[in-house]
């Protein structure tokens, strides 16, 4: 793992840089290893047990093998009341996995978040940052089959 | 010092004080939670809210400092009704399982519940659901129980330096556990029960294992012998309605058979007998140019400690094995010998004021009697639960002598339970074979005390040795990082993964906060002084071992029985 060796050497000098090192091991990996994290524990003298909760608190880090595409749900009240549930349903229907989950075929990956700051359109989604807004079952079906198509 | 009123009460404290400290100095209870007494706030159950004059809403007793001129009113129904929410909204998260509860009677959530008067939740109820582990044998961490106060945080992680236990994920799926959701046998824990002594709910609690002592009890052909430790007896007195300190040992033996053990003896024999083999142990090693500082060995948390972080360190160990241990090897050999019974039939339970002495008990290093050496360890806090089953009382028994042969102790031994004891009985029998001289003064008190690393030197015929004492594994940390550094010339050193040593150990009556813990030590120097005897080199018991079946301190036979070896736990950690 000499791309780890490389995200080692470039954050361990700088002040809160293990946090840095995260994300940069995620921009590699799409989301944190469990040897990734150990060695960074390890490299930055954070114990295990504090750098793991460090990497599981932040709804950005993932420590769970993530798709290509990162669709994210606002559950946020706004949202909430203009009918996130309908377009959690879909999603997890149409992809046949459950929220926090990623599909077998890698593409997909289901998470909730926090409110992204559109609440003039919710129901929002995001993929990989781009949010679509004014969700319906019909127009979510539409946006997957997109992001299914070579591109 | 700020002025203020509480409940129209004038108070003065010095500045820096929170309401609730202004509120304790003229006895106004104000009820927390996440608040302890030995560790900086956190402020985050909002169970202490008080009503301060002029502020917008409800403030936190436990953080909120005082100033100049404050009104603070703590019982009002504004108070009440707010408090009274915080606990509903605690409890619409928790299982109620409190008639089945290791804290049922002495938890902190169900005497809240109960002093604010909770009928119903009037919350939709949603239980984390999330499995207990039970992977040690020390201890059970039931996450479903945890109301996220962190006190058991601050104590694995600052106190300790074990950091086993974090937080992860985050809102409502926190949970307090390892790294990777991984149990706690595959952690960096070393079972020494301080963060149960912390926990405020049932989350993290001992072991409880009296229903094997029961099941030994009924078994006609068991044998069933008792050793308890040097700290046992003065806080057990806490657990059975007694001050600190004021249960009497003999009418504690009387106790003891009237549960139905068929023998009872002392640990603090084999403690004594631990410093005739500690002390020779040192001197071999001062005279023969063995590995120093000799590292005392007899506090089961400190090994884990040891093993985990610092396996470079472990020639400086002493081969010691703990008190307990030596008493369950010899329990079924030597004593087994003289009173003629088949030692498979002795079932040896041990009485001790911690948790990780389960997990040492259980070690495959401890079979030299050829048996398992020790069969059960149950805490002070199991053992009192074990007297109000059964429904003795002690303030009513009569007092029972020990049994023979491994009952005797010393004063020396006693001490065993507080910080620095082991040292101090160390000193006492080797300046007197070091000398041949009678020690003028007994009271080695630079041993003694709260204070986290303590240092001495002493005279012993010509030769200085350099001592130092650490109790609690984050200062036992800050010593061995100087050792391996190469920055300390100690001869010798104790160390006791408990802070204040077995009298705080993490199996003793709840709450041992570090009060608690100064009035047990004081209780343990009384008892000392007390005895005839106050060198373990005097104990009868301890001669008559020696001349009948050891030999001598470090003879065949006590290598056999009494020392061992440990590893490094080369696991994946750190
Ligand atoms: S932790 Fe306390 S409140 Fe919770 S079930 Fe146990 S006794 Fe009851
Ligand atoms: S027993 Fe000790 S080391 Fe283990 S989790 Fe509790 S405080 Fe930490
Ligand atoms: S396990 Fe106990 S001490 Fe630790 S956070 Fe939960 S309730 Fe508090
Ligand atoms: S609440 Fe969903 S975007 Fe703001
Ligand atoms: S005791 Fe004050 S907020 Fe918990």
């Amino acid at each position: 793992m000499d791309k780890l060796q490389a995200i080692v050497d470039q954050y361990q000098k700088v002040p809160g840089g293990l946090i840095e090192a995260f994300h940069a091991v995620q921009d590699e990996y799409a989301y944190i290893p469990e040897e990734a994290l150990r060695r960074l524990a390890k490299a930055f003298e954070v114990p295990l047990a504090r750098a793991y909760g460090i990497a599981s608190f932040y709804s950005y880090l993932s420590l769970k093998p993530r798709g290509q595409y990162i669709i994210r749900i606002c559950k946020s009240a706004p949202c909430h009341v203009k009918g996130a549930a309908e377009v959690v349903k879909t999603l997890e229907e149409e992809l046949a996995i459950r929220m926090g989950e990623t599909t077998p075929d890698q593409l997909f990956t289901l998470e909730f978040t926090e409110c992204v700051g559109v609440c003039a359109e919710t129901p929002v989604i995001t993929i990989n940052g781009e949010p679509y807004g004014d969700l319906t079952s019909a127009k979510v079906k539409e946006i997957l089959a997109q992001y299914r198509q070579p591109q | 010092m700020v002025n203020l009123t509480i409940d129209n009460i004038s108070v003065s404290v010095p500045s820096g004080s929170t309401i609730l400290q202004a509120a304790q100095a003229v006895g106004l209870k104000i009820p927390t939670l996440c608040y302890h007494p030995d560790q900086t706030v956190k402020a985050n159950c909002r169970v202490c809210l008080v009503e301060v004059e002029g502020a917008r809403g409800l403030q936190a007793a436990c953080s909120q400092t005082v100033v100049e001129g404050m009104v603070v009113r703590t019982s009002t129904p504004l108070v009440f009704k707010a408090r009274k929410a915080v606990v509903e909204l605690i409890l619409a998260r928790h299982p109620q399982d409190c008639l089945n509860c290791v804290r049922n009677g002495c938890c902190e959530l169900q005497d809240l519940a109960q002093e604010l008067g909770i009928r119903e939740i009037p919350y939709a109820r949603e239980i984390k659901g999330m499995p207990q582990d039970k992977s040690t044998p020390s201890l059970v961490l039931d996450p479903d129980k945890c109301i996220l106060c962190r006190r058991c945080l601050t104590v694995c992680q600052e106190v300790q330096t074990v950091n086993a236990l974090g937080l992860r994920a985050r809102g409502y799926q926190t949970s307090v556990g390892p790294a990777f959701y991984q149990q706690l046998n595959e952690s960096t824990c070393v079972m020494c029960g301080q963060c149960t002594q912390v926990c405020p709910t049932g989350a993290l609690a001992e072991r409880e294992e009296i229903d094997k002592l029961l099941d030994a009890l009924a078994d006609p052909s068991k044998i069933v012998v008792t050793q308890m430790a040097p700290a046992v007896r003065v806080a057990l007195a806490e657990e059975v309605g007694l001050p600190t300190g004021e249960l009497d040992m003999l009418t504690l033996v009387g106790g003891l058979r009237r549960l139905g053990f068929h023998r009872v003896f002392h640990t603090n024999f084999t403690a004594d007998l631990t410093i005739m083999e500690e002390g020779h142990e040192l001197l071999e090693r001062l005279n023969n140019g063995g590995t120093l500082p000799m590292l005392t060995s007899c506090s089961p948390g400190w090994i884990n400690f040891i093993e985990t972080f610092y396996p470079d360190l472990l020639d400086n160990l002493s081969t010691c094995k703990s008190p307990q241990q030596m008493f369950g090897a010899l329990v079924k050999t030597y004593w087994a010998q003289k009173a003629g019974v088949d030692p498979a039939q002795i079932y040896s339970v041990s009485i001790m004021p911690c948790t990780a002495k389960k997990y040492e008990a259980a070690r495959p290093e401890m079979q030299d009697s050829g048996y398992q050496d020790v069969d059960l360890v149950l805490t002070t806090r199991e053992i009192g639960k074990l007297f109000r089953m059964a429904g003795i009382d002690l303030k009513q028994v009569p007092p029972s002598e020990f049994d023979p042969w491994m009952g005797a102790y010393t004063g020396a031994g006693v001490i065993f339970g507080a910080t620095g004891g082991v040292m101090e009985a160390a000193l006492r029998t080797v300046y007197e074979v070091v000398t041949g001289n009678e020690l003028a003064n007994l009271d080695f008190t630079v041993c003694r005390g709260m204070t986290g690393i303590k240092e001495a030197e002493v005279d012993l015929a010509g030769t200085q040795v350099k001592v130092a004492i650490a109790h609690g594994l984050g200062n036992a940390r800050q010593l061995m990082e100087r050792i391996r550094a190469g920055e300390a010339d100690y001869h010798f050193v104790e160390i006791m993964a408990c802070p204040g040593g077995c009298i705080g150990g993490g199996g003793q009556p709840r709450q041992t906060d570090n009060a608690q813990r100064a009035i047990r030590i004081e209780a343990i120097y009384q008892e000392d002084v007390a005895l005839a005897l106050r060198k373990s080199h005097e104990n009868p018991e301890v001669k008559q071992l020696y001349t009948e079946f050891l030999g001598q301190p470090l003879g065949d036979k006590s290598h056999q029985l009494l020392h061992t070896h440990y590893q490094a736990k080369s696991k994946k950690l750190k």
